[in-house]
């Protein structure tokens, strides 16, 4: 019978420990988890860290969501924007260009050809800046907010948390989630970072403070 | 206190204005000292270099020579061989010595101090009452600092030094090159490190760099006394042994000598 | 304890087999830092990197007040899961698979390149995208693709400028960091084909051709290979941590996703990256987080790859596992914090390790994944002997890997194995002599006669091999007359010992006296 790669790893791991055997260990949790932060803070927060890694930052009311929305997809010139299916449609009765909504069929080259991405968000982080978006209906698939170069992303406060732990904890494992923190970027030359690579080189940001 | 002191193998031998100083100062601070006359060496350099059967004899040497309970504390000018006891000496006895060794180990190594945090920590002085009017800058040798954690405990008895000029050395927390038998195997990234340690020290325009390791000295004045470079190197404890009544005289630099 | 499922004596498990990959150089460490060293270039380039990274990582790691707790975690996490990988690389394939995934297991590097290779043919394809990957870098994945007809892009943007420039990687984040912004330049004028001819060397430029060229492959090619940062045995759920977006592409847009994971990334719980997803971009690009990181479990109907395959590589780990000490480097995350705070790296180069894995973390991973005594004058048995054990990386490393005491380790198992009979021999006498104080002493004396080699100065400033190295820049003092011993036993050491209590015994009195009212 022959033996699996499988079979020989783990007994390697096995013998491994058993040559060198390893005293169990407790993990300390002391680091700062379930931290709260009143919604002036965490709005003050997440503005400061998005604007430090280049993201624009619009902050408004909900009722002001479509004016805002459209005010940005103008500045932009957007002609073409693309949106996931389950997104709420009121959100567009201000913006005049053509709308494309998002299917698991439509082949990425359609999505380079938009100019921009309108999409919700699952849970964000405002000390890091970092918005999680898990494919939601109302996200979309990964490659819609990844081709178009301009991703435009509505974060409610209520879904902004004070540090990782506690956006670790809102998510869903089994979803695809994206964290993303400003548009892409590298350090790759000399480590000096420049703003806008492969993903959206723009990400716009309208925080709704009362939702 | 009833002080052991350990004169370190480079200290006795290559460097014995360092422990001399150490000896005057603790004396003068009021304290007994006590040579244990078959001293010899912590055994770092063969642990350093991937020897650890062979200064099995000098661990325990070590651990013999200052297990007396009378001796309260040992001390040494030394962040580094302090290290090696503290940090090196447990892990030697526990692979190749028996229970007696790890035993007599363990007892020597709780009372074992560099001389800055011996002072700062347990003396609970900064003023020793030393006097040198001159500039100086100050490098913290790895040990003293990432192993030993001394961190501003050198700086805190230097600034309480009468009429002494402390400059801060740039990127002082970087290591000289000198890593023992690496600046041997490794000459040539030991050279650039000791060019760059070299460049930011004479750039304070000091007349003394000092640090807590006579080794560290030893690179970085060797260096220096190479390029002719009017700063030389200078033990701490011989700018904290300096007092009014003792001043420590500079010797004249290479450059002075030849003019 | 869980029960062993074998029978007999437990076998020490092999190292990477010689010859093959990314993971020995072709000469030792001081002998290619002798070149790399006069290249005014690199050295300025390096020292500029590091200088600006350091900074960066202190400024966001001092920000978190916790930050010594999230070490502490992040150490005790990766400690509890290399004591329990059995069983959580085997949830992590049961999880794995039930999300619609394929597991492969491979023993090796070449076993993990067969395994990709014949999954790439099996896709019809003889082009993938790749997201840069230390573990495929380490197997040299690209070169055995290559020799089976199929082409890898790398498209993370300093592997690009690597690939283009037929170089190698010499830093583990940014492996083209020993290339400035007017090199890169040259490089893709020379590499892109039809590239404008203008262009000019302003990073954000540099970063925008990069994305004209890139596109059309991420659009039209379906097969990507990446590595994983995290895979997390709980869920199932794998993690790739980037900045350009090119990660997400390969991720995204492709049928078919190879994913080549080394077994000791495997983390226990999901909750888990709570911890990690602090500790990784703060020490890394010194950013508070990363622009994106991706998360995905097996597969999703609808959403990216509809066919993922996970290889779990050992390739030398379970003999790294077996070192009771050495295993703390499988605890290791890639951040490459240690390279950027190394005095020697910052010297020397990422080249002057000639692995993948440079820098102090390689000195200490690479010899035990691939052996460091495989032939007479083992590059690698060099490695551990490239550090001045000066700590920087241990206060810097989120896993608070204790790389001094590896690297300490390290030189111990390689002297015992082979020792340099020289070396060893005047180890041996040096230790003989410092451990006989009577001997001691009279040594000490004969050291006296060291004065006769010294200069008018005083300084000694030629030494013979092996000390030439350390005399061609530095003069070495001669030994004092006198030793401190000898001075402690003389009447001028009493006398001045005397002295000196009675100095410290006046100026106690004064300081305490009445009239001193100042203290």
């Amino acid at each position: 019978m022959t033996v699996t790669a499988r079979e020989t790893i783990l007994a390697r791991i096995r013998d491994a420990q058993a040559l060198a055997p390893a005293p169990a260990v407790d993990i300390p949790r002391d680091y700062r988890t379930d931290r709260t932060l009143p919604d002036a803070d965490r709005l003050a927060l997440l503005a400061d860290r998005l604007v430090d890694y280049k993201a624009e930052v619009h902050t408004c009311t909900a009722d002001r969501t479509s004016e805002v929305i459209a005010d940005v997809l103008r500045e932009r010139g957007v002609c073409r924007l693309g949106i996931p299916p389950g997104l709420d449609r009121t959100w567009l009765s201000a913006y005049e260009g053509e709308v494309h909504t998002d299917s698991a069929d439509t082949p990425a080259p359609e999505l380079d050809a938009l100019d921009a991405v309108l999409t919700s968000s699952a849970v964000t982080c405002a000390e890091t800046g970092t918005i999680f978006l898990d494919a939601s209906p109302d996200q979309g698939r990964r490659a819609l907010t990844l081709v178009p170069d301009l991703h435009v992303c509505v974060v409610d406060l209520s879904s902004v948390t004070a540090g990782v732990p506690e956006a670790v904890s809102r998510l869903t494992p089994t979803r695809p989630t994206t964290l993303i923190s400003g548009p892409s970027a590298t350090s790759d030359v000399e480590l000096e970072r420049v703003e806008g690579v492969h993903g959206p080189r723009t990400l716009a940001v309208v925080i709704r403070t009362d939702v | 206190m009833r002080i052991g002191l350990f004169a370190t193998c480079l200290g006795d031998t290559l460097f014995p204005d360092a422990v001399r100083a150490t000896a005057v100062l603790l004396a003068r601070l009021g304290h007994e000292l006590v040579f244990p006359p078959d001293q010899t060496c912590c055994g770092q350099m063969h642990v350093n270099t991937g020897y650890q059967r062979e200064p099995v004899p000098l661990v325990r040497g070590f651990a013999e020579q200052f297990g007396d309970p009378s001796i309260e504390a040992v001390v040494m000018p030394s962040g580094s061989c302090a290290g090696s006891v503290r940090h090196q000496h447990g892990i030697v006895a526990e692979r190749y010595g028996d229970a007696a060794l790890r035993a007599g180990v363990a007892a020597v190594q709780s009372k074992t101090y560099e001389l800055s945090e011996f002072l700062v920590d347990v003396l609970g002085v900064t003023d020793v009452g030393a006097y040198f009017p001159h500039r100086v800058t100050y490098h913290p040798t790895c040990h003293s600092l990432r192993l030993l954690r001394v961190g501003e405990k050198p700086l805190r008895l230097l600034r309480a030094v009468e009429s002494i000029d402390l400059v801060e050395l740039p990127e002082a927390d970087a290591c000289c090159g000198f890593g023992g038998t690496f600046a041997v195997k490794n000459a040539d990234t030991s050279s650039a490190m000791l060019a760059d340690k070299m460049r930011h020290v004479t750039g304070t325009g000091a007349a003394v760099c000092t640090a807590g390791d006579s080794s560290c000295l030893m690179h970085i004045g060797g260096g220096l006394s190479r390029i002719k470079a009017g700063t030389r190197t200078l033990h701490l404890a011989q700018i904290l042994a300096s007092t009014r009544t003792s001043p420590y005289v500079l010797p004249s630099t290479p450059l002075e000598a030849t003019r | 304890m869980s029960t062993p499922t074998y029978l007999g004596m437990p076998a020490l498990p092999p190292r990477s087999p010689y010859g093959t990959g990314n993971l020995r150089g072709d000469r030792t460490f001081p002998k290619a830092a002798h070149d790399e060293l006069r290249n005014d270039q690199l050295r300025r380039n390096l020292g500029k990197a590091t200088h600006t990274i350091r900074a960066k990582r202190l400024a966001v790691t001092g920000e978190l007040p916790d930050w010594e707790a999230l070490r502490d975690a992040g150490s005790a996490i990766k400690t509890d899961t290399m004591n329990r990988l059995p069983e959580l690389l085997e949830q992590l394939e049961a999880k794995v698979t039930e999300a619609g995934g394929t597991v492969h297991w491979a023993r090796d590097g070449a076993e993990a390149n067969d395994i990709v290779t014949r999954l790439v043919q099996q896709t019809g394809s003889d082009e993938v995208i790749k997201v840069k990957s230390m573990a495929t870098q380490e197997i040299g994945l690209n070169e055995h693709l290559a020799d089976q007809g199929i082409k890898a892009h790398e498209t993370d943007l300093a592997e690009l400028i690597v690939q283009l420039a037929d170089d190698k990687p010499s830093h583990i984040l940014v492996p083209a960091i020993h290339r400035n912004r007017d090199e890169i330049r040259e490089i893709f004028r020379a590499g892109i084909p039809g590239v404008d001819p203008e262009l000019d060397a302003v990073p954000a430029h540099l970063a925008a051709a990069a994305r004209t060229y890139l596109r059309e492959k991420f659009l039209t090619t379906p097969v990507a290979v990446s590595g994983a940062n995290f895979g997390i045995a709980e869920t199932g759920t794998l993690s790739v941590v980037e900045s350009e977006g090119n990660g997400r592409m390969c991720l995204t847009l492709p049928d078919t996703l190879i994913t080549v994971m080394g077994i000791e990334k495997v983390l226990p719980r999901y909750a888990d990256l709570e911890v990690f997803l602090q500790l990784l971009p703060r020490s890394s690009t010194g950013e508070r987080m990363n622009p994106y990181t991706s998360l995905w479990t097996g597969v999703t109907p609808g959403d990216g790859p509809q066919n993922f395959h996970l290889v779990l590589l050992d390739n030398g780990r379970t003999a790294a596992l077996a070192d009771r000490i050495g295993r703390q480097a499988l605890n290791c995350i890639r951040c490459s914090a240690c390279l950027n705070v190394c005095p020697v790296y910052e010297r020397a180069g990422g080249h002057a390790y000639g692995s993948t894995y440079p820098g102090p973390i390689g000195a200490v991973l690479t010899p035990q994944l691939a052996g460091m005594d495989a032939s007479a004058d083992d590059p690698n048995s060099s490695l551990p002997y490239a550090s001045t054990l000066c700590g920087a990386c241990y206060d810097a490393c989120p896993v608070k890997i204790d790389i001094p005491s590896l690297l300490v380790e390290l030189r111990h198992q390689h002297t015992e194995a082979v020792g340099r009979a020289p070396e060893k021999l005047a180890m041996k006498a040096a230790a003989a002599v410092m451990g006989r104080p009577g001997v001691y002493r009279t040594a000490q004396k004969a050291a006296g006669l060291g004065r006769a080699l010294a200069g008018r100065d005083g300084q000694i400033s030629h030494l013979p091999p092996p000390f030439n190295g350390w005399s061609a820049s530095r003069d070495t003092p001669a030994p004092p007359r006198q030793s401190f011993r000898a001075w402690l036993g003389s009447a001028e050491g009493a006398e001045a010992l005397r002295a000196a209590a009675e100095e410290g015994v006046r100026s106690r009195t004064e300081a305490d006296g009445p009239d001193e009212e100042e203290q």
